[in-house]
């Protein structure tokens, strides 16, 4: 070993180090002795304002549920967020006694959770796949189980245009970075349908759908990630909900309209669950958003109601 | 391990083992609960998981590309920690100098925030239109969405862990020593390389090792800065994200190999400094 041919060993470990500013070791005893002290102090301190801060929210969510108020648990897909805050607002005006509580992420999170028995009281699914996977184990029943929107994809691109993007075609030139969401998403298996389609039409060419598919930079985890990133610049371009535009104010994205021909709807199915909690007031909500005062709403937040109806 | 409660003569440890046996068996008892709490996640995932299904799940693509891209990036991230973190802790340790608490609380940071925020200041930094993304863009360097992406991520978030470590073993190291070594005629690097790392090894290596696992384990991070394509960004803990949503089994597999694999590691890690006084 190299360290054989030293003048010095470097063994002997236990040497007590001066205190950093040279200060002999038994002095710093005194403050070693003191540490603790202020250390169990700050400690104490911490745990105070812990137990505090908690007794205080404890109280708050316990005196906003006392009066006898039922508790609506929403389970919807990320892509109805800004509409059902809104909903849920005029909602919760006409039914006072009626406290929303709404959890938004991918429809197939929210089956996910529902299947491992995650309680709710209605779930509204970004496609009919997602509700099949709810139904399939029981906790929504067929007849239940309806359509209140549609919605349609759309190409989004930085407001610069940073790939220079013209037209649909453009999508597949080589070089560009798409972010697109992941096919487990419900509009991750969207893009995948529109991608299918246009690879068959003839003014795309078949090269498309690849080209595409080559220019992907990234699955996304929810629609909404499809959109930040495209926001911030981050890809060239992303495909994502028409209702999603809106949800950037900004003005930081511009889209490209995807033609009818080969567009595809997305189907938004509602349903109560069979074990719910509030079986009244789930079924006044599902009134509610399918009576003329929730499709006008929808209609607001870009969605389409006039597929509404039974699936 | 001795449990007798017979003093056994000729041995000082007899004595303090006899005072000590009734409380460690209500220490057991105490250790319990959260023993339980934290193996029965990890048999809950083996008992899902069958030996046949996992070997199945090991020749899809997805798979068993999600796991060599971690190695991968972790083994780059492990390398960067140790060439730009072992200046930074033997630095901290040895020098004063103003704003020296500043340095070390930055140092501490990265262990503190959600991964996310990690993500999004890495984003903001080195993203296209990031502070640096301009003077990236200029030597044609793109960095978001590749695996550079993920090793920078990974750096981030596990490299404090190992220079928190360095710090502490260098200053372990008795100032007389250096002295004595100055004395004797050795450098600044000669001090460093024969005195100060061979030391401070067993501290650098147990850093290194909870960088390497931190690395390893990283999701929200790697997510929002380098996102989530197959192969290329998407490490095991991205791979089982998306496998819960689409391929329970690919998730599992994945699970058990993070589990094992970061057993053995840590486990052989432990058994070497055992080992080494």
């Amino acid at each position: 070993m190299t360290m054989m041919k030293l003048p010095f060993r470097p063994s002997t470990r236990c040497i007590n180090r001066p205190a950093p500013g040279g200060a002999p070791k038994f002095i710093s005893t005194d403050s070693e002795n003191r540490r603790p002290r202020i250390e169990s102090r700050i400690l104490g301190l911490f745990l105070v304002i812990m137990f505090s801060a908690a007794a205080l929210f404890g109280c708050a969510s316990k005196t906003s549920l006392a009066q006898g108020n039922e508790e609506l648990t929403v389970f919807a897909a990320a892509s109805l967020t800004e509409a059902f805050v809104a909903l849920g607002d005029v909602f919760h005006a006409a039914h006072p006694t009626v406290e929303l509580s709404l959890n938004f992420a991918g429809s197939q999170q929210l089956a996910n959770q529902l299947s491992e028995g995650a309680s709710a009281d209605i779930f509204a699914s970004a496609n009919p796949a997602q509700m099949d996977i709810v139904r399939q184990i029981g906790r929504v029943e067929k007849k239940s189980v309806q359509v209140f929107a549609c919605n349609r994809l759309t190409v989004i691109f930085p407001a610069d245009n940073p790939g220079h993007l013209a037209r649909l075609s453009d999508l597949a030139k080589p070089g560009l970075h798409i972010v697109v969401a992941a096919e487990a998403v419900p509009v991750g298996a969207y893009t995948r349908s529109f991608l299918d389609k246009a690879g068959a039409d003839p003014a795309l060419g078949p090269g498309f759908r690849q080209g595409v598919l080559n220019n992907v930079a990234s699955y996304e985890q929810s629609v909404r990630a499809v959109v930040s990133k495209v926001a911030l610049g981050e890809a060239d371009a992303g495909i994502v909900y028409e209702t999603d535009v809106r949800a950037v104010e900004d003005g930081a994205i511009a889209r490209l309209t995807i033609p009818d021909n080969l567009n595809v709807t997305a189907t938004y199915l509602l349903a109560p669950l069979v074990d719910a909690n509030q079986p009244g007031a789930a079924e006044s909500f599902v009134q509610f958003l399918t009576g003329p005062t929730g499709r006008q709403l929808l209609s607001e937040y870009g969605f389409q109601t006039d597929c509404a109806g039974k699936p | 391990m001795s449990e007798s409660v017979f003093p056994q003569t000729g041995r000082q440890e007899s004595i303090a083992q006899v005072s000590l046996s009734q409380p460690r068996d209500l220490w057991r008892l105490l250790s319990l609960p959260l023993l339980l709490f934290m193996i029965l996640p990890l048999v809950a995932l083996l008992w899902r998981t069958t030996p046949t299904a996992a070997l199945q799940q090991l020749g899809q693509p997805a798979v068993w590309q999600a796991v060599l891209l971690s190695f991968q990036t972790t083994a780059a991230t492990v390398v960067l920690t140790i060439i730009l973190g072992t200046p930074v802790g033997y630095l901290l340790a040895r020098h004063q100098f103003p704003m020296r608490r500043v340095v070390d609380t930055i140092i501490d940071l990265p262990t503190v925030l959600p991964p996310a925020v990690a993500g999004l200041g890495l984003l903001m930094a080195f993203g296209r239109r990031g502070l640096l993304g301009g003077a990236l863009d200029i030597l044609g360097l793109e960095i978001a969405f590749t695996p550079l992406a993920v090793v920078l991520a990974q750096l981030f978030v596990a490299s404090p862990y190992y220079v928190r470590s360095a710090i502490a073993g260098f200053s372990d190291i008795a100032r007389e020593l250096e002295e004595a070594a100055a004395l004797d005629g050795a450098g600044g690097w000669q001090i460093f390389r024969f005195l100060a790392f061979p030391i401070a090894r067993t501290a650098l290596l147990s850093g290194l090792v909870m960088t390497w696992a931190r690395a390893l384990g990283d999701f929200g991070a790697t997510i929002i800065f380098a996102g989530n394509y197959p192969g290329r960004t998407q490490t095991m803990p991205l791979a089982i994200y998306i496998g819960f949503e689409l391929n329970l089994d690919v998730a599992l597999t994945l699970s058990v190999i993070l589990i094992g694999a970061s057993f053995l590691v840590l486990l052989t890690v432990k058994w070497l400094l055992r080992r080494t006084p």
